[in-house]
């Protein structure tokens, strides 16, 4: 791989003693200062895993890029292997990965998989989602209006929208959200022990055969079934179990990344009264207020997870093959070298190079449909509520902390 | 300016799409990159860079 930036390459022996991913941040708005610290005087350093490993921790927004963009040398299989909170049974982290997990594939396999969706994902099918998603959000802000005030925006609406909308387009049935929210949860969150997670992954995998049988049986006009259908004459057609995997995978980043963006977006924005003001004097700020919130808030705060396929200088550092590698979007986004005073929240900044979808082939296929659900859903929920705030003090907001994507665990607000 | 596409690396993320649909499309049936226009005016300079700067496989350059 190339090097975009070149430096003074440190010996390790120089560098700081291998130490745990920085995680809590002081001020929960912020990356935790130490990862500053590291990608200004450490681009890329060591890290100790809770099972003792050392791995490599990359900080800096044009290094984070490239390695995103060679998923040759820096692989995505087994990459949770390279889960620097979770400590994982050395079986479950050499599993193959699950059929049709695609995001836990490289090329070429990966390319395989994906290319059966990308066509469903793109930028006009999204956008003739549009009229639907409005629905979706103002029907879910009037059941928020009955209820309150003062309601929970996390429960009785961040997360009903995305929710609704990505089981409409898989075609699963929103009334068993209580099953597959609760394992989804237990699966994000950090805490989980691996029996529970082994637990909710079979419940969720028995959960989506179950889907794919039905919709053998029963076809409708939804993905799953567009799927199941699109393999008639196929070349190499999917099997149940991989339409399966990939319909866990969908349903799984297309709730809960969004969710946590509408929620956490929220609070941002009333942090932020003046930027709020401006978003509400002017609704079209709202299509770079979301790109903005994207790269302030980069909610895959654990990072993007690989392992290298051999030795590799990146950022003046060799890493050896064979080595976990956590690829830091969250310190990436917050690149003085890249963003003008990064740690300010500027709607109007065009962050449109921000990397909070990632970066590469493993880019996030869902983004055009997140960027929807977040430019409605911002810009209905300060029409409808345009004098919203928080019901409970700041100090008392239930981050997550705990969990594998960052936001809010709820946010009671009135108006 | 003329723009050239690497398609076959395309991972149809459609940030192209997204900033320049005057000049960009993606295929119905498998997402994938599709030129308009091989040589547009100067006044899209800015989006095609843009597209070529956000799109996450570098596929797209701009000649000329
Ligand atoms: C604001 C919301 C979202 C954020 C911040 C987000 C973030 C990300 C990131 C960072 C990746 C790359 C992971 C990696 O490189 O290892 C990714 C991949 C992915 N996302 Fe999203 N995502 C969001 C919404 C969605 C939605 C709504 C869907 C589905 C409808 C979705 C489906 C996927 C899929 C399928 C992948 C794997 C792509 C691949 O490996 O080729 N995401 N997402």
């Amino acid at each position: 791989m190339t090097e975009t930036v070149s430096r003074c390459p440190v010996a390790h022996d120089q560098l700081p003693q291998p130490a745990p991913l920085p995680f809590v941040s002081e001020d929960p708005f912020h990356p935790p200062q130490r990862l500053g610290e590291l990608r200004a005087e450490f681009p890329v350093s060591r890290l100790l895993y809770p099972g003792g490993e050392i791995g490599w921790l990359v900080t800096k927004y044009a290094d984070v890029r490239a390695l995103l963009a060679d998923p040759v040398t820096f692989s995505s299989r087994n990459r949770q292997r390279a889960n620097p909170i979770r400590e994982m049974p050395e079986d479950f982290k050499e599993q193959p990965p699950k059929p049709g997990l695609f995001i836990n594939e490289d090329p070429p396999d990966h390319g395989f998989y994906r290319k059966q969706l990308t066509g469903q994902f793109t930028v006009k099918r999204m956008k003739a989602l549009e009229p639907r998603i409005e629905q979706i959000v103002a029907d879910q802000l009037e059941y928020m209006a009955a209820k309150g005030p003062v309601a929970d925006l996390v429960a009785d609406f961040a997360l009903p929208v995305p929710s609704l909308v990505i089981c409409e387009l898989l075609g699963v049935d929103y009334a068993e959200r209580g099953s597959f929210q609760e394992w989804t949860a237990t699966l994000l969150n950090l805490n989980s022990t691996a029996q529970q997670v082994r637990a909710a992954v079979d419940e969720l995998d028995q959960f989506m055969l179950r889907l794919v049988k039905q919709k053998r049986a029963e076809p409708d006009d939804a993905m799953v079934s567009g799927l199941i259908e699109a393999q008639d004459g196929a070349e190499r057609p999917l099997t149940d179990e991989e339409i399966a995997g990939i319909a866990f995978l969908l349903l799984i980043a297309g709730h809960e990344t969004t969710a946590n963006m509408l929620g956490l977006g929220t609070l941002t924005l009333l942090h932020h009264p003046e930027q709020l003001a401006r978003l509400k004097a002017d609704p079209s700020l709202v299509d770079t207020a979301v790109e903005e919130l994207l790269r302030f808030n980069s909610i895959i705060r654990v990072g993007q997870l690989r392992v290298t396929t051999r030795e590799v200088e990146i950022g003046g550092q060799l890493i050896p093959a064979g080595s976990s590698v956590v690829a830091s979007n969250l310190a990436a986004n917050r690149d003085p070298e890249k963003f003008d005073n990064p740690d300010e929240l500027d709607i109007t900044r065009g962050a449109v190079h921000h990397i909070a979808f990632g970066h590469g082939v493993h880019q996030c296929l869902g983004q055009q449909l997140a960027r929807i659900e977040m430019r409605i859903g911002y810009r209905r929920l300060f029409e409808r509520f345009p004098d919203l705030a928080l019901a409970i003090p700041l100090a008392d907001v239930k981050w997550r902390t705990d969990m594998a994507i960052y936001g809010l665990h709820e946010l009671p607000v009135t108006w | 300016m003329r723009v050239e596409l690497e398609r076959d690396r395309c991972c149809g993320a459609g940030m192209c799409v997204l900033y320049a649909p005057e000049v960009f499309d993606q295929d119905e049936e498998d997402g994938l990159v599709l030129l308009k226009i091989a040589e547009p005016p100067d006044s899209s300079l800015d989006a095609v860079r843009t597209a070529a700067g956000t799109c996450p496989n570098s596929v797209i350059s701009i000649a000329g």
